[in-house]
């Protein structure tokens, strides 16, 4: 492992279940038209839209093919028995980083490993991989298929996947699985189609589908943003629920970091395709060492709020075909310093578990911390002259 | 946020009045009515919050009072009082055609839900935002309209040069923005909002409201905001509504109803949204799930929810009473309100006080502790206190309930 790597590693467990090493997407941007001079002169006004303005900016118009880095170089490490929770705006990576951990989109660069035995990108123990790593999705409107019964959607994997042992009642096993969602009475809701379901329903069954080939790892992409206000705790609590009883790693991937707070054991948040922290969940809310966490804490709702909404590195996240030097936060940031634009932070150690991808934590080039509530936070731990040295390997 | 109310001349009139308000979908046996008895008065300046799940009838409230609201639904009974010029009260939903024409988006404007769409993809910002002037500002000529157009983006923190994009071109906060000086164009005194920042970031948003809030002080329009949110909704709002299944189930000053919740629906929402401080608690949230609008429980609607279900709530649906314990309490607040009368703040009407439709709180039996805080006297905007300060039983503050068979 790279020491630019901001890894989410919970300090108190050992290996890591499911770990994600430098893991990098990059989409080919299609349909882009090669540019013929430069700037935004009036030519390429005309061209398309989308072409002028991915035209601006970068280096090497007109032949080398654009990508959307929609992510960059994260490492993330999944515990047993643990929630780690990704928190990002739309645009972030945080669901390609679900995608890539599923083995739904193939990574431009980096490996997923298992136990501490890399998995091969493509190929071989592809079925495997799916039983051991389960992804619920963010609307359980679309993510069931309103032809089929539950019955249908829970008896597929098992057989897909050949897990009914011969003698085994199928509808038990189904129903034992609507039980651990809290579906009761089961029997009943076998028969249910999805419009006969809530949304709280519907996305307690697509849990119970994903719980189906007894996952070890199961990613959350958002899993209760479409459901009702009164009924997301119920689903976060059963997502609790399975961690303890059932010691299932969980990727929770969410907009809401006050969720995050509340279910997680660590949270890492992502800024334009980027880890820019992370830590233990109550130590990132509580004491946010990067100012993008900062920023995205004193913007979520807060009733309990006593002064106003600080929103200093207000703006929008950056353009992901041409994103920034350096910092890929620095064109917003309101401690921005030379060295944000030329060269990218890597993760600092701030405080036990916590990490900040942000020069400001270096001891040997921040003077001052301009902005930093936590004066605590100043007094740079023995980590930090570890991370020193990493900057110098740079 | 939830700043004071304008001071301004006539601030803490009352603006709109709706009173018995039902809406249903549709007739006959599957009938499905989506708001019943709906009582609401939202003040000059006042930013009203109305909360509620999807589902709740909250849209459709916002829809029937601006009378945009499609078939098979169809208002059936109430009224809607516009408040035009002081003395000058219209009637929204006797109005006829023409006269809702000229209230429309020049009084009452609209920001609809899933404004990122509700943009024409094929016209430009600027000939969508110089139409609303043509169409009810004829005097004016074509430069003056791009110019207000322009000095409207400008409110809203746009540039002026995007008035020739068209909506693909603006990010989704930008387009929201341009939703909202659309609706300001007009210079309205009541902006409704339906859920205008769901689908934007948590930065975003906050941005959004923030200049929302600076344009409100400002221009001293009424804010009816509706969402889902109620986190957001008690920073934001002045007061708040609180809506379930078709029903008002709470109506309180935004810092009240936070701090000392009546209804055990409000009190379940607030336990719905892990704090960003403090220790972490196990939350419950409210067990179950909203009821289906066209099988509704007998009795009180949210009685198969409810963790302190009586006999009584079984059979019989609490109207919106006022508070038992509340009237006390507004008994010793008159002071306080008579100290806001000095800065000029008249009292107000009927709509500000605190509601709850909950029989734990008409005074019969002693509410439990968590539905029975001390209401924060101090931001307690001004009520009517000297006129309801002497009856101490709980009296119903809502027409006679309708019977829901």
């Amino acid at each position: 492992m790279t020491q630019l790597e901001v890894t989410a590693q919970p300090p108190e467990t050992g290996a890591p279940l499911l770990e994600a090493r430098g893991l990098t997407k990059h989409f080919p941007v299609h349909g882009t038209v090669p540019r013929i001079g430069g700037g935004s002169g009036p030519g390429s006004r005309r061209a398309l839209w989308g072409a002028r303005r991915l035209g601006r900016g970068g280096t090497d118009e007109g032949t080398a093919p654009k990508v959307v880095h929609a992510v960059e170089d994260v490492s993330l490490a999944l515990a047993e028995a643990k929630v780690t929770a990704v928190v990002g705006e739309s645009g972030s990576g945080k669901s390609t980083l679900a995608r890539l951990m599923a083995r739904l989109l193939k990574p431009t660069s980096g490996t997923l490993l298992v136990d501490g035995d890399p998995v091969p990108p493509t190929g071989r123990g592809g079925r495997e991989y799916a039983r051991l790593v389960q992804l619920v999705l963010q609307d359980p409107f679309s993510s069931l298929n309103p032809v089929h019964d539950v019955r249908y959607h829970l008896a597929r994997p098992l057989r897909v996947h050949g897990l009914l042992e011969p003698g085994a009642d199928l509808d038990e096993t189904m129903t034992g699985l609507l039980e651990r969602v809290s579906l009761t009475p089961a029997d009943q809701f076998l028969a249910k189609y999805p419009h006969e379901l809530s949304g709280g329903q519907r996305q307690r069954v697509a849990i119970a589908r994903a719980l189906a080939v007894r996952p070890r790892v199961l990613l959350a992409d958002e899993p209760v943003s479409m459901l009702d206000v009164s009924i997301r705790l119920g689903l976060l609590n059963l997502l609790g629920d399975l961690r303890d009883r059932e010691r299932l790693a969980i990727l929770y991937i969410t907009h809401d970091i006050a969720s995050a707070r509340y279910l997680a054991n660590t949270i890492v948040v992502m800024y334009a395709g980027r880890v820019v922290e992370s830590g233990p969940a109550e130590v990132v809310t509580d004491q946010p060492s990067h100012p993008y966490t900062q920023l995205l804490l004193s913007a979520a709702p807060d009733p309990d709020r006593a002064t106003p909404p600080d929103l200093s590195g207000r703006g929008s996240p950056p353009s992901l075909v041409t994103p920034p030097s350096g910092c890929r936060f620095h064109p917003r940031c309101p401690h921005a310093m030379a060295i944000c634009a030329e060269r990218l932070p890597p993760a600092f150690a701030v405080a036990a578990g916590q990490q900040s991808a942000c020069w400001l934590h270096a001891s040997d080039t921040a003077p001052a911390r301009p902005g930093q509530p936590d004066p605590a936070r100043n007094s740079p731990s023995a980590d930090h002259g570890q991370e020193g040295d990493a900057l110098t390997d740079r | 946020m939830s700043g004071p109310l304008l001071s301004g001349a006539g601030a803490g009139e009352p603006l709109l009045e709706v009173s018995g308000l039902c809406v249903d979908y549709g007739a006959g046996p599957g009938t499905v009515h989506a708001v019943v008895d709906a009582d609401l008065v939202l003040h000059r300046g006042e930013v009203l919050g109305l909360a509620g799940e999807s589902g709740s009838g909250k849209s459709t409230l916002a829809y029937a009072i601006t009378r945009l609201l499609r078939a098979p639904g169809m208002i059936t009974g109430g009224s809607v009082g516009y408040h035009q010029e002081p003395g000058h009260v219209v009637d929204l939903l006797a109005a006829d055609e023409g006269a809702l024409r000229v209230l429309r988006w020049s009084q009452i404007s609209v920001v609809l839900q899933s404004a990122m769409n509700a943009l024409n993809p094929v016209f430009t910002i600027g000939s969508q935002l110089t139409d609303v002037l043509r169409a009810h500002r004829p005097g004016m000529t074509k430069a003056e309209r791009r110019a207000r157009a322009a000095e409207l983006l400008a409110m809203v923190g746009i540039t002026a040069d995007r008035l020739d994009s068209h909506p693909h071109e603006l990010s989704g906060g930008m387009r929201q923005r341009v939703m909202i000086a659309m609706a300001l164009a007009l210079e309205p005194q009541v902006v409704i909002m339906d859920e205008p920042t769901t689908a934007l970031d948590v930065v975003t948003q906050r941005e959004i409201l923030e200049e929302l809030m600076e344009l409100r002080e400002r221009l001293s329009f009424a804010v009816i905001f509706i969402t889902h949110d109620l986190s957001l909704l008690i920073e934001i709002a002045d007061s708040i509504a609180v809506m379930y299944a078709g029903r008002l189930v709470e109506r309180a000053a935004a810092t009240a109803l936070f701090r000392a919740p009546r209804h055990p629906y409000t009190l379940g929402l607030l336990s719905s949204f892990p704090a960003l401080h403090g220790p972490r608690k196990q939350l419950t949230g409210i067990p179950g799930s909203p009821p289906d609008l066209r099988q509704l429980p007998a009795g009180c609607v949210f009685h198969p929810r409810c963790p302190y279900v009586m006999d009584r709530c079984l059979t019989e649906r609490p109207p919106l009473l006022r508070p038992a314990e509340a009237v006390n309490g507004e008994a010793v607040n008159g002071e306080a309100v008579n100290g806001e009368a000095v800065n000029g703040e008249p009292v107000n009407g009927d709509g500000r006080d605190r509601a709850a439709a909950c029989w734990l709180q008409d005074g019969s039996a002693a509410a439990p502790p968590e539905l029975a805080r001390p209401a924060p006297g101090a931001k307690q905007p001004a009520g009517p206190a000297t006129a309801t300060a002497p009856s101490v039983p709980a009296e119903p503050v809502a027409p006679a309930t309708r019977s829901q068979s």
